[in-house]
């Protein structure tokens, strides 16, 4: 009788991508958990750089072309979150190699699942801790005098921003783990990406920037992340402002998850 | 019997501590040919610091009490110093390599004196600190980078980054001798990276508010930012310089007190 049933229920798993995903991220999500020294710089880190830039340029908002901000704080909330995000989808593309190089993949890929669920479930995982990172960090930035200016609205764009944002960084990672199946290269990815988000406004607003570089951060898809959820932020609700957060965020992770959905695609074919 | 006893103290009495020295920093810097990852800190990250830096916070240069115009010539020196502290981590890194794959089993059996083995790292971080030197005032020059003092002010960055570069690579050793791997390296960057950046790296004093003024003002890097900066925002006084020479002083008798500790207790084992 119990073999049945667990025949039955075994047979209504594999019958259900939704559940093979929610076991996949769950599993993304407690493997991220029961590793501090995996999530804790990513919160540390974005932190302690806020706190130290916070303290170092409060006195450049009063410079002719900063946003008007209450505190620095405030505007480096977006960055902040989405620097925590980076740490976090780096981390996601480090355990998908570490899946193949100690051969949990293989397991996987021998089993009767929904293939793409091995990828949907990691990004899916990734996506709930960039929700909590991004709770973390509004509540931690509130306890020093950071305020969304737009309220409630803003701050569900926030939190949805934060897990679209993981799948998009996610999936660049996933797609050099997945190629590579090496956690050393995944890792090494970590400075290209970090670029791009130094070469934005994440930092400083692109209007005190000068030269070549203001004209990179300015075409950077990042800085039109982070000026439309800076906006959101200092300023106050706009439906504009929040469609190209979202919708720029969204198109980066269409992008990166077709990227990595690719990777896994040639894996598939050579195993 | 009396032949076997003489035969060691003699060989070790014709090895020359320089000599071997100068064999072990040729060694570490071999690496930096046949590894070019192992330089990205002390070079590339340096370089990125400068570009990155001066691009973002070119406008920093305009809050009222900032000391120069000119945000290559605030952050130039910083990128310097920060390559020079990695140079001297690399030369540590080096010695973990050779610790990790027993290499440094056989130094350890040799008659080579301990002090040896010490100078060797030295030497090639000494040597390593060139790199970050010339690459980031380069860089810098391309960039329009102003001397206020020619050429003594370089040398008085170059003086301070060999400080620097001996006070990181006595700390990697120290940490290195005591677990013997290269995963003590991110333990020796991440304390690079705090100490320089509670310190006048991004801004100065007179700029910072709150709890990063007082934490700046105690963090010897302040002083030794302030000797590396006189030649590029300033001019050279005695004033700037001797707290930075008496930090690079302490912090070398220090750490390398530490290192030299944790060697000959690795001896011992």
């Amino acid at each position: 009788m119990s073999a049945v049933t667990e025949a039955s229920a075994g047979a209504e798993f594999h019958a259900q991508p939704f559940a093979q995903i929610r076991v996949l991220a769950r599993r993304s999500v407690l493997a991220t958990l029961r590793q501090p020294p995996v999530w804790f710089p990513a919160i540390l880190f974005p932190l302690l750089l806020a706190a130290v830039n916070a303290a170092a340029f409060n006195r450049a908002t009063a410079l002719p072309g900063f946003p008007p901000v209450d505190s620095f704080f405030d505007f480096l909330l977006p960055a902040s979150m989405i620097q925590g995000v980076m740490f976090g989808a780096v981390a996601g593309g480090s355990d998908i190699a570490l899946d193949i190089e100690d051969g949990f993949f293989e397991r996987l890929l021998a089993a009767p699942i929904w293939r793409p669920s091995i990828l949907v479930g990691r990004l899916a995982g990734g996506a709930a801790l960039g929700a909590i990172q991004a709770l973390l960090f509004i509540g931690v930035f509130s306890l020093f005098g950071a305020r969304i200016h737009s309220g409630v609205p803003g701050f569900l764009v926030l939190v949805l921003l934060a897990m679209v944002m993981a799948i998009a960084i996610g999936g660049v990672t996933a797609a050099v783990g997945v190629r590579t199946g090496s956690q050393e290269t995944v890792q090494n990815s970590f400075p290209l990406i970090f670029i791009l988000l130094f070469l934005s406004s994440a930092f400083f607003p692109t209007q005190l920037m000068t030269g070549v570089y203001q004209q990179v951060a300015e075409a950077n898809p990042i800085t039109w992340v982070i000026d439309a959820a800076r906006h959101l932020v200092v300023v106050g609700w706009s439906w504009s402002e929040a469609a190209v957060a979202l919708g720029t965020a969204g198109t980066l992770a269409v992008l990166s998850v077709s990227m990595a959905a690719r990777q896994l695609r040639k894996r598939l074919a050579a195993s | 019997m009396t032949t076997v006893s003489a035969a060691p103290s003699e060989v070790a009495h014709h090895i020359s501590t320089v000599a071997v020295a100068r064999t072990l920093a040729n060694r570490s810097l071999m690496r930096i040919r046949r590894i070019p990852g192992a330089i990205v800190p002390t070079v590339a990250m340096p370089v990125f610091l400068l570009i990155s830096f001066s691009g973002a916070f070119s406008s920093v240069v305009n809050i009222p009490g900032f000391p120069t115009d000119s945000i290559l010539s605030w952050v130039a020196p910083y990128a310097v110093i920060q390559g020079s502290a990695f140079a001297g981590v690399g030369a540590s890194q080096a010695v973990a390599s050779d610790l990790e794959n027993g290499f440094y089993d056989r130094l350890l059996m040799s008659p080579s004196s301990r002090f040896s083995l010490m100078l060797g790292p030295l030497s090639a971080a000494m040597v390593r600190v060139l790199l970050p030197f010339t690459v980031v005032l380069a860089v810098a020059a391309i960039g329009g980078l102003e001397l206020t003092e020619g050429v003594r002010g370089l040398l008085m960055l170059l003086l301070t980054a060999e400080g620097v570069a001996l006070i990181a690579t006595f700390y990697g050793l120290a940490l290195v001798y005591k677990f013997r791997t290269q995963r003590s390296g991110s333990l020796v960057q991440v304390g690079i990276f705090v100490v320089m950046f509670l310190s006048v790296g991004q801004v100065p004093l007179a700029v910072m508010k709150g709890w990063l003024h007082g934490v700046a003002t105690l963090n010897p890097m302040t002083n030794i930012l302030r000797m590396a900066r006189q030649g590029f925002v300033d001019q050279i006084t005695w004033a700037d310089t001797w707290p930075g020479l008496l930090v690079i002083l302490v912090g070398t008798l220090l750490f390398g007190r530490w290192a030299y500790r944790n060697l000959l207790r690795l001896t011992e084992e």
